[in-house]
């Protein structure tokens, strides 16, 4: 006998269900005598079922009261349906609601879904059970799945199991007709709730479980109060603004791109998932010869922008190139390598850094306040991830607050501007719109730009690092 | 025999950038004085009062708690001199929208339970049920890459920023990063780095500004910030009480900051660099399922259980607003804003997508189409348009 290793993941908590609680409100509104859903009698393979609602009833119901429109009343009665509340009389393993005459009823709250406790193994295996008394061969082939690894697992509970299906079998018999069928329908209807058949969206599915029990209370230790006072007290200290000052800057960020996003304003020359046609994305490419107006105008906006878009910040460095202080800008980059790069590397590019930027005398110096030089200095004996914050901070505010507004104004930014393209917009009619669907290009590989990238900021690294003189001039004696 | 002194908390917090901790010194007054001097999230269970009735100053400390709880609030309320919908009133109303699906992507064979976006706006990493992970372009729809996980329950999955690799997890409790390659053939399988483990379920993963670091979050309640190529935690995160569901980066020129949701109700705020938590709230009444930053990085919205999606104002501390309908009774399971922050797309758990109009907090559209839940829901990079994973095995990218 092979025994299989169930992973315990220590998973055993129910996520919350907060729709519960309102989804049973709006039921007990549904079957309110007077101003819920009209009832009736019917007859379903000869017995005459009372309480009976049709689908198009439910969901003039829901139209009505929740002041929603056809279609997403049909999304609240297929989301009731598939939560158990009601139950369809007619094709069950389907949960959803039909906008039609199909019948439905209500769940009686026994079987509504709790969050508290689970649809239980031992329920389900003593009703397939009693199914199989009632009449062998009546179980779908997912529930004799089901009931072989019940009879599995469950073995050594087995004899009570069969014995509680006798009970509830001849329980059963002892009710009249009508009641029996209702109660078939109902406890059929939980089970294909609780345990779905292949196929069948059942709202109960919700997922993986919960580690920690949601509903359990934190222990209010001395530590809990502690932590609580600690924290609360830190945020009294820090510095909170008007929220006149915070949303206004909110409204001005919408306003700002307002005609750069693609759902509001349309996007030139055309919105690729529409037309099909990836000129937008060509025109947009990481380090495209000429951008588009639009991109070039959004790096005016700020300087986070400018150097987060590779073809403004190479204009950038265009631009500082003439003013002799490209090395803030690489004092900035290879801050920034070294703090997204790897652990291991950072005591070299520590060094590095060091070497090229700050040590007195250095190839590129940068110029900073004597304190944060200090600091720093001081930082890079033990090198560690963030040891140049203070300094990158510094250059970066220097050059938001003073270059990039000096660039904006700049002959290399309005060469730019005038050079930029701005494409007419595409005019497809529907027979070029096909032919677009059909030819749609695949597009370049993010690997090989990637690798590109690599290679010319290799080119780009060799280029900048300081020059050996000696090498040179033994290179020129070798010559001569 | 020692003067009665009242407790005392205080804090010298540097503020300058350092590599040194928080530093607090705390007096208390029991029957022996004792100064202790210790991390702030460091356990101060050893630290209980030895010699004194314990409920006594329990109490005192809940009272105390309560009463900076009182003070916080007060200060929030004196800053607080607009809403957001009178900010919103000089604004035009948005027009009419029509969202069409424009790419559906099928072929996993199980509920889809994540997606994530590559920064050239076409490629999308998809991750089910059935521990499968796809890449595909979903530009031309075509399957670019396969990987099978060895565990079900593929709950977190994100691209790299530079399209080279990508990192997925759950239900084995770590994230594995897999490179991709240009050979069509090569087996993925075979180069995985088994980067974060945690001690439960991985809810949720992101690169930070390289591939090289990897912030993760978990149901064991931490969040972690990993170094990809050696596999070493740099920073954990404690602070949440349960289950961490979702994370997410921020996006400011800093880029320290992330925030992360939990079914504890709370959206918490951290620090990359101390590992602090920096601001907290705990205004929705069920579980987080999903926050995003607001793209200039001074708010972030969430979607929680309880059917609504709230904002939060980072820089004036509150919640600004709440975009909920009577009509939605089911949880948000994902959200994302627009490329200039105006929309707000929430996939919810009844099957449809409600898009929000941010400022004026009401409802602009809503869309169907997916026959179950909507699990997941991100905005392309360059906001041209949506893509939505849903339990019905399917991918629709919709504009």
């Amino acid at each position: 006998m092979t025994i299989k290793f169930i992973r315990d993941h220590g998973q055993h908590y129910r996520p919350r269900m907060a729709c519960l609680a309102k989804v049973e409100a709006m039921v007990l509104e549904m079957q309110d005598s007077k101003s819920g859903v009209k009832s009736s009698e019917q007859k379903l393979n000869i017995t005459s079922i009372p309480h009976v609602v049709t689908g198009q009833d439910i969901l003039a119901w829901i139209a009505n009261h929740m002041k929603v429109d056809a279609q997403e009343a049909q999304t609240i009665g297929t989301m009731l349906v598939a939560y158990g509340f009601i139950y369809p009389l007619q094709d069950h393993k389907k949960l959803i609601l039909k906008p039609d005459v199909s019948l439905y009823r209500f769940q009686t709250p026994y079987f509504w879904p709790v969050q508290k406790w689970k649809a239980d193994n031992t329920d389900y295996a003593i009703y397939l059970a009693k199914r199989n008394i009632r009449k062998k061969g009546t179980l779908d082939v997912y529930e004799q799945e089901y009931y072989k690894n019940l009879h599995k697992w469950l073995n050594h509970k087995w004899d009570f199991i069969v014995m509680q299906a006798k009970e509830q079998y001849r329980a059963g018999k002892e009710r009249n007709k009508a009641d029996r069928v209702v109660f078939d329908c109902q406890e059929r209807a939980y089970w294909i709730v609780h345990r779905p058949p292949p196929r069948t969206h059942s709202a109960m599915d919700y997922g993986v479980d919960r580690l920690i029990d949601p509903n359990a209370e934190e222990n209010k230790t001395f530590d809990y109060y502690r932590r609580i006072i600690i924290f609360t007290q830190q945020a009294i200290m820090r510095s909170k603004v008007k929220s006149t000052v915070s949303l206004g800057a909110i409204l001005k960020h919408m306003t700002t791109y307002k005609d750069h996003d693609p759902f509001l304003a349309p996007c030139l020359p055309s919105n690729p998932w529409q037309t099909d046609d990836s000129s937008y994305w060509d025109l947009n490419m990481r380090n495209v010869e000429i951008p588009t107006k639009m991109r070039v105008e959004r790096w005016s906006f700020s300087f986070f922008e400018l150097l987060n878009d590779p073809r403004g910040r190479t204009d950038f460095k265009v631009f500082l190139k003439k003013e002799f202080s490209g090395e803030n800008l690489a004092f900035w980059e290879a801050a920034e390598e070294m703090k997204w790069g790897t652990a291991s590397s950072i005591s070299e590019k520590a060094q590095t850094i060091f070497k090229t930027f700050l040590a007195p005398g250095a190839p590129r110096w940068i110029n900073i306040d004597g304190r944060t030089m200090g600091l720093t200095v001081k930082g890079l004996e033990h090198p560690h991830r963030y040891v140049l914050d203070a300094a990158q901070t510094h250059i970066f505010m220097l050059m938001k607050k003073d270059t990039f507004y000096r660039y904006l104004k700049s002959p290399v930014y309005k060469d730019i501007q005038k050079k930029a393209l701005s494409p007419a917009p595409h005019n497809f009619t529907p027979s070029q719109l096909e032919q677009n669907a059909q030819n749609r290009k695949p597009g370049i590989n993010p690997i090989i730009i990637w690798q590109q990238e690599e290679e010319e900021r290799a080119k780009a690294a060799a280029a900048a690092g300081p020059i050996d003189i000696k090498k040179l001039m033994a290179s020129k004696l070798d010559r001569k | 025999m020692y003067p009665s002194i009242h407790p005392s908390i205080h804090l010298s917090t540097l503020t300058s950038i350092s590599s040194s901790p928080v530093i607090i010194y705390v007096h208390l007054a029991v029957q022996q004085l004792q100064t202790l001097c210790f991390l702030a999230n460091f356990p101060l269970a050893k630290m209980a009062a030895q010699e004194v009735q314990p409920s006594e100053t329990i109490a005192k400390l809940k009272s105390e708690s309560e009463a900076l709880k009182t003070k916080l609030e007060e200060e929030r309320a004196k800053l607080h001199d607009v809403e957001l919908h009178q900010v919103a009133e000089k604004v035009d109303p948005l027009g009419q929208f029509v969202m069409k699906t424009r790419r559906t992507l099928k072929g996993h064979g199980n509920k889809v339970l994540c997606m994530d976006w590559c920064k050239d706006k076409r490629r999308i990493v998809s991750s089910s049920q059935d521990g499968k992970v796809i890449v595909w372009d979903a530009f031309t729809t075509n399957k670019e890459h396969a990987v099978t996980m060895p565990c079900t329950w593929v709950m977190a999955c994100a691209y790299a920023p530079s399209g080279c690799a990508v990192a997925c997890g759950g239900l084995d409790n770590k994230c594995s990063v897999y490179p991709l390659s240009l050979d069509k053939n090569e087996n993925l399988a075979a180069k995985k780095k088994s980067v974060a483990m945690h001690t439960n379920y991985l809810s949720a993963c992101s690169f930070t500004n390289s591939d090289m670091q990897i912030l993760t979050s978990s149901g064991d309640g931490t969040c972690a910030l990993w170094d990809v190529e050696s596999g070493q935690l740099l920073q954990s995160f404690h602070g949440h009480a349960a289950d961490v569901l979702c994370l997410d980066l921020a996006p400011s020129e800093t880029g320290n900051t992330f925030v992360s949701g939990g079914c504890d109700k709370k959206a918490n705020v951290w620090d990359m660099r101390s590992g602090q938590c920096i601001q907290s709230f705990e205004t929705h009444e069920s579980d987080i399922n999903s926050v995003r930053y607001y793209p200039s990085g001074d708010a972030f919205a969430s979607g929680s259980d309880d059917a609504t999606c709230r904002l939060y104002d980072l820089r004036a501390d509150r919640e600004v607003a709440i975009y909920s309908k009577e009509s939605i009774i089911f949880g948000a399971s994902s959200v994302d804003f627009s490329l200039s922050g105006r929309l707000l797309f929430g996939g919810y758990n009844d099957y449809t997508i409600n898009v929000w109009d941010v400022l004026k907090g009401t409802r602009v559209s809503i869309l169907f189409g997916h026959e179950n839940r909507v699990s997941t829901l991100r905005v392309s990079p360059d906001g041209t348009a949506f893509c939505s994973g849903s339990w019905d095995h399917t991918l629709r990218v919709r504009e």
